[in-house]
């Protein structure tokens, strides 16, 4: 098996147990990063620096919660569960996303003294949109016909949002001293959790075996590299090797914000989930 | 041989009577176009009212788009909240260029709106504690709303006409969008139903105010010269009753009650014969002393002050790339 095998629908998939479980494992990982960082997306809602971005990241941060439907509709289509259900009444040892993309926004909630920090909206957005360039071009060539198929619809959008970080991060780079320093904090901050972004979880093995995606080393090459040419571009300076917060997000481990954001965004379904909203 | 005058030559009663004239005939005046200091004046308080009320009006719902129940409702909410925030910067876009002869900028009518100098609608300061809520402000709200902007349509300043012409048509959108939040809820559990009950139970008196105070008779003299200046046609009284015609005989076909007990439709008078809101607490609340307005106001400057920095740093970019 493995690298010759190339999987057409989800029948096919589920006719073999270890590759629908690798299928599974990684299908969840794409969602939960783009549904949980689409949330803090949208809790920006109302509070960007002027009106003209904040109609435009709300517009990517709909983009994000669009792929992420797609994922946990590729997952219902396995007989995993309704997608409503695996987004929001799942615990959080069940979510497999990058610590980085459920770190709050700012201290504060979203409705009560939001203290928002821009700088790390952007830098996460950026750094996070950069892996996933990288990661929606290796699942192209997937074993998984519809992964490579919903790929490169999705790359389509994808890149019109990577240019707009770009000309953020140009921006606030070679602007003022303070937003200087608060780009730079931000880099730091981002950094310290960006190099789970490539980890493919416990079943990396399996993932990787079957042709799914290509290897967590090859990925994270590719990402560096190109992360560190636009660093170059923007005057920045490049912060090394990317770290790891201590909880494992791809393990099932994760902080206290990530708990927060699934009791936020799965209040009113949880009322009555067989209910029809 | 060319007889006309410069109008630059004409006296000012004279460039007032061009101007009357020309609306009369139906023409349109743009931004560039001589018009009466009066007229400018009435276009810049109802545009940027209606623009920051369209950013002020994003808050409500906010506080239910990350909440939204199912992945399909928080797709829509997320792009419906930022229909209205489009729609705010298309409206001060229009109110920028009024305000530009006059040395202000979109600055101005920030900081007019922290300081209560710029108002926004009623709806805007009331609490929205339930999902329910989001629902009934798509569709009622935004359906009086689409009442009051259609009457603009044919407005005599031709950019607020062409900004009204798209907002009305996503509006109606919204509308569908709330309707069928508030289907959902009505053909749902009895806790579903009991929700949707309490909401409109809760914003009915604000949807009365909505469309301000009736005119028994007694048109303000704004109202006249806006209705002269041919920027709207008709009276709070006439919107309001097109507003109940429309959505009460919904709301009690879906069994739904409105707190109002002596509610009727009169056939002879063919209007429907309501209880008056409590048009005291309408001014207090306009004033910013409704039930969410200082929290929502508190909420907008205070992401506006701690996001100055980004805006410092996007005008000193600006001047060094040139």
């Amino acid at each position: 098996m493995g690298e010759l095998l190339q999987v057409e629908t989800a029948q096919e998939a589920l006719k073999n147990q270890e590759y629908t479980q690798a299928l599974v494992d990684l299908l969840f990982q794409l969602a939960d990063d783009d549904f949980i960082l689409a949330y803090r997306g949208s809790e920006w809602l109302g509070l960007a620096p002027h009106i003209e971005e904040d109609v435009a990241f709300s517009s990517m941060a709909q983009d994000m919660m669009g792929h992420a439907v797609m994922y946990y509709e590729m997952l219902e289509e396995l007989g995993v569960g309704k997608a409503d259900d695996l987004a929001q009444l799942r615990e959080a040892s069940a979510f497999r996303n990058a610590i980085l993309v459920e770190r709050q926004n700012g201290a504060g909630g979203y409705n009560d003294d939001p203290h928002y920090d821009w700088a790390y909206a952007i830098v996460r957005s950026y750094v996070y949109g950069l892996h996933k360039k990288v990661r929606l071009e290796s699942l192209l060539k997937s074993s998984y016909s519809p992964l490579t198929l919903i790929s490169r619809k999705m790359l389509t959008e994808h890149r019109y949002h990577l240019m707009h970080w770009q000309v953020w991060l140009k921006q606030l780079a070679n602007s003022t001293p303070d937003a200087r320093a608060r780009l730079e904090a931000a880099i730091a901050k981002v950094w310290s959790d960006a190099g789970e972004l490539s980890d493919l979880g416990p079943n990396a093995a399996s993932i990787t075996g079957f042709g799914l995606i290509e290897a967590e080393a090859t990925l994270r090459e590719v990402w560096l590299k190109e992360t560190q040419a636009i660093f170059e571009a923007a005057n920045l300076s490049w912060p090394g090797e990317p770290g790891a917060a201590k909880e494992r997000g791809r393990a099932g481990e994760h902080t206290a914000d990530l708990i927060q954001a699934l009791a936020t965004l799965s209040e009113v379904y949880r009322i009555d989930p067989a209910a029809s909203w | 041989m060319n007889t006309q005058l410069e109008h630059s030559d004409l006296t000012e009663d004279a460039k007032m009577e061009a101007f009357l004239a020309k609306i009369d005939r139906g023409e349109k005046i743009e931004a560039d176009d001589w018009m009466p200091d009066d007229y400018r004046n009435q276009l810049i308080k109802l545009i940027s009212m209606h623009g920051i009320s369209e950013i002020m009006g994003a808050l409500p719902e906010k506080e239910w788009v990350p909440k939204a129940p199912t992945l399909r409702r928080k797709l829509a909410i997320m792009a419906k909240v930022q229909d209205e925030m489009g729609h705010g910067q298309l409206l001060l876009r229009v109110a920028e260029d009024l305000i530009a002869p006059l040395g202000k900028t979109r600055e101005d009518i920030m900081q007019d709106l922290f300081a209560g100098r710029l108002k926004f609608h009623n709806v805007f300061h009331m609490e929205a504690p339930t999902w329910a809520d989001a629902g009934v402000i798509g569709w009622l709200v935004d359906g009086a709303a689409i009442i009051t902007q259609s009457m603009s349509l044919d407005t005599s300043y031709a950019p607020y006409a062409r900004a009204l012409h798209r907002i009305c048509a996503e509006e109606k959108f919204h509308a569908q969008h709330g309707e069928s939040i508030v289907l959902e809820l009505a053909e749902g559990t009895e806790e579903q139903r009991q929700m949707l009950q309490e909401s409109i139970t809760r914003w009915w008196p604000s949807l009365l105010m909505f469309f301000g105070p009736p005119e028994n008779g007694n048109i303000t003299s704004n109202q006249a010269s806006n209705m002269r200046y041919k920027i709207r046609s008709q009276t709070n009284e006439e919107l309001r009753q097109i507003f109940l015609k429309k959505y009460l005989p919904r709301i009690f076909h879906l069994g739904f009650t409105v707190p109002d007990e002596t509610i009727y439709f009169d056939e002879a008078e063919d209007k429907w014969i309501y209880q008056q809101p409590d048009w005291e607490e309408f001014k207090q609340i306009v004033k910013g002393k409704g039930p969410r307005s200082a929290h929502r106001l508190h909420l907008r400057e205070m992401s506006y002050e701690e996001t100055k920095w980004v805006r410092d740093a996007i005008l000193s970019y600006g001047r060094q790339v040139g």
